[in-house]
């Protein structure tokens, strides 16, 4: 009986090359995911190098940060954004890879498009230039951010110059309030380990309430991995992996199938296995968390007040001042109440079928608040479609929600979809960074769905378990 | 095909960026990322930072005549946190900057730095603060990183820096991107690929 090991030894030692003359391991790169943001570069260096690419049929493109959500009618107004999607194409043409581009109806943030088509699956290694590739962990792959020199290593050589991460096991265990998302759970970890407190590891998240998840929210979770400082994050394959997989386009198909599930399953972490750290947190520990500051490490519960900078840790108080005047909240006050100028519900993070199904679920019979520009970005044209086809559209049209097309969006705002000046947005992506919406002073305020649904409807910071009456908590 | 030079050494002065948690946002705002070449990104280093939306100078160490040239940039932890575009480092060398030393620094922003030539070292807070003081009571102040001792010099003083084994080694042998040595290895990535059956079905 060999030594038990977990997941994450697994795959790298499966996917090991060779050590190189550094020390690093070069390591294989199963699934190599591309778009039109960080990759144009590493053609342009492939070409300057001569080189061919290595293996095309393991690199699969989409188009989604540049792209505008309010119509993907070509060409765009912005003739940047153009020249990108048009150089994505020619890349994809001349090397023979696949693009989900926006004619096809499968195009999407590339995190989303991965798992629709069942391009990521358990024990694979995945790796595209986006730090929130950690999302695909959630199959039980190990999926990281590269840069754009590595988009060339990988497409040059399929295989990438790597140290090995170290592993710390997050165990939730019980059950989750009513009212509390899988955005709670990961935003309450990051609180709690902090923004830097992943560095060196890949979590592996564990325990009861990651079982019980479905893929999508287990998604919503390994996403926000690299804002904990976590270069991959995953939860073991299980059933629930296995059924949203079936019948995908790329999925394995009749024997090949069985033979997948039987690999899938051997590949999950061995009973008894070690990691370099075990964090535990218990489910019920865990209210909606909002943040307040300039990094999604600053977050509080929605009952909670805005921290000052006196009752901050001493070493703390610096970023706590500068967090503050950004955000121009008062210190000591309830966050809950802070009016809101946007709702942006989308996002790697945030965009896919159950989350417009849960939202569409409380917001059914209520209206944005009029001082409040409510935008819904699906996270994929399929995502788009599967909503209109159960006329989840039409309740958020009703609501007043803008209802857009695919794309990142506000996230991150490389397309027209910007904050103006200092509004402040209820936003269910991932960064609250200075500037990330687009304005330098714009102010992002990271939430679940339902509670950027709740802020919509209010005009202001609010506990949506109150606002739509979630059963079985008290205001 | 490798014909990188090694690098051992970094002379030159430097300036002192406060703070913790500077994310690549902050570093190169995403509206900067909307090229197809990384030409003219150092210009748009820190925009945010450096310069109000009209364009007017703001308060800023970068923008402090006294630092100009200064090739050595001081910073504090988890630099380079966010998102993995490599416009952040290429932003940062491009602007002239040719060693960072901070008190750690994002994984993925330290593996882009690495692959450009661009040395991240760690040093403790203590240490970050004293030679913040020390340039900033003196700009002119040389300092000289040294990979194979791991130390910063500067006068007739010196600190000690750590750099993960694996990235020195690459720095002082020339090897610090790692295309040549990938290349070399494709014999056996094919072994590999065909061991594994979702590549090789």
């Amino acid at each position: 009986m060999s030594k038990p090991k977990n997941l994450f030894e697994k795959v790298w030692e499966s996917h090991a090359v060779r050590t190189l003359p550094n020390g690093q391991t070069q390591l294989l790169v199963g699934t190599h995911l591309i778009h039109e943001v960080t990759s144009p570069q590493a053609f342009g260096m492939l070409r300057d190098l001569g080189l061919p690419v290595k293996m095309p049929e393991r690199t699969y493109a989409t188009v989604d940060h540049i792209v505008p959500t309010d119509t993907h009618a070509e060409p765009f107004e912005d003739p940047l954004a153009d020249e990108m999607i048009r150089e994505l194409r020619k890349n994809c043409e001349a090397y023979g890879i696949t693009l989900f581009d926006l004619p096809g109806g499968q195009q999407g943030i590339v995190h989303m498009v991965g798992p629709e088509q069942g391009i990521t699956q358990p024990g694979t290694t995945v790796a595209c230039g986006d730090s929130h590739t950690s999302t695909h962990g959630a199959f039980g792959a190990v999926a990281f951010g590269i840069g754009t020199s590595q988009v060339r290593d990988v497409l040059a050589t399929q295989t990438l110059a790597m140290t090995k991460l170290k592993v710390r096991r997050i165990e939730v265990d019980g059950e989750l309030c009513p009212g509390v998302f899988a955005k709670d759970v990961i935003l309450h970890i990051i609180r709690l380990l902090g923004v830097k407190g992943g560095l060196g590891y890949a979590y592996e998240y564990g325990g009861e309430v990651f079982d019980r998840m479905s893929m999508e929210e287990r998604m919503t979770v390994c996403n926000m991995s690299i804002e904990g400082g976590a270069r991959c994050g995953y939860v073991n394959p299980d059933e629930t992996t296995f059924a949203y997989l079936n019948g995908r386009p790329y999925a394995p198909s009749s024997e090949a199938w069985d033979e997948a599930v039987e690999r899938w399953r051997a590949i999950a972490s061995d009973p008894g296995c070690t990691y370099d750290d075990v964090v535990r947190i218990q489910a019920r520990d865990i209210a909606p968390t909002v943040t307040w500051g300039i990094n999604p490490g600053q977050a509080i519960f929605i009952n909670e007040r805005v921290p000052t900078v006196e009752g901050s840790a001493p070493g703390e108080r610096e970023a706590v001042a500068e967090a503050l005047e950004h955000m121009k909240l008062t210190p000591g006050t309830p966050i809950r109440g802070t009016r809101v100028d946007v709702a942006f519900l989308g996002s790697c993070t945030n965009a896919r079928l159950s989350d417009f199904t849960e939202v569409a679920r409380y917001l059914e019979g209520h209206r944005v608040d009029p001082r409040v520009k409510a935008i819904a970005v699906p996270g994929s044209q399929l995502v788009k479609a599967a909503c209109e086809e159960r006329g989840i559209d039409q309740v958020f049209r009703k609501a007043g929600f803008e209802w857009r097309e695919a794309g990142c969006s506000m996230c991150l705002a490389m397309n027209p979809d910007k904050l103006i000046g200092d509004q402040l947005c209820a936003s269910s992506s991932n960064r609250n960074f200075k500037g990330r919406q687009g304005s330098p002073t714009g102010r992002t305020v990271l939430m679940s769905p339902v509670m950027v649904a709740a802020a919509a409807v209010t005009g202001e910071i609010s506990d949506a378990r109150t606002v739509f009456g979630v059963r079985g908590v008290e205001a | 095909m490798n014909t990188l030079q090694p690098i051992k050494t970094v002379t030159g002065r430097a300036v002192f960026l406060p703070g913790n948690d500077i994310d690549t946002d902050r570093i190169i705002p995403a509206r900067f990322l909307k090229c197809v070449t990384f030409d003219g990104l150092g210009e748009h280093l820190f925009r945010d930072e450096r310069f109000t939306e009209e364009g007017t100078p703001k308060q800023h160490p970068l923008n402090e005549p006294r630092y100009l040239g200064a090739t050595i940039l001081l910073s504090g932890s988890n630099f380079g946190c966010g998102s993995s575009r490599e416009h952040a480092p290429q932003a940062l060398y491009r602007y002239g900057i040719r060693a960072i030393v901070t008190i750690s620094v994002a994984e993925i922003f330290f593996g882009n730095s690495t692959t450009l030539g661009l040395p991240c070292v760690q040093a403790s807070a203590g240490e970050i603060h004293r030679l913040a003081r020390l340039v900033e009571s003196d700009p002119t102040l040389k300092l000289t990183l040294d990979l194979e001792a791991l130390t910063i010099s500067f006068g007739d003083d010196s600190i000690s820096v750590e750099l993960p084994e694996d990235a020195r080694k690459a720095f002082v042998t020339g090897r610090w991107d790692p295309i040549a040595d990938l290349l070399e290895g494709t014999a056996e990535t094919e072994v590999t690929a065909a061991n594994l059956p979702y590549l090789s079905g």
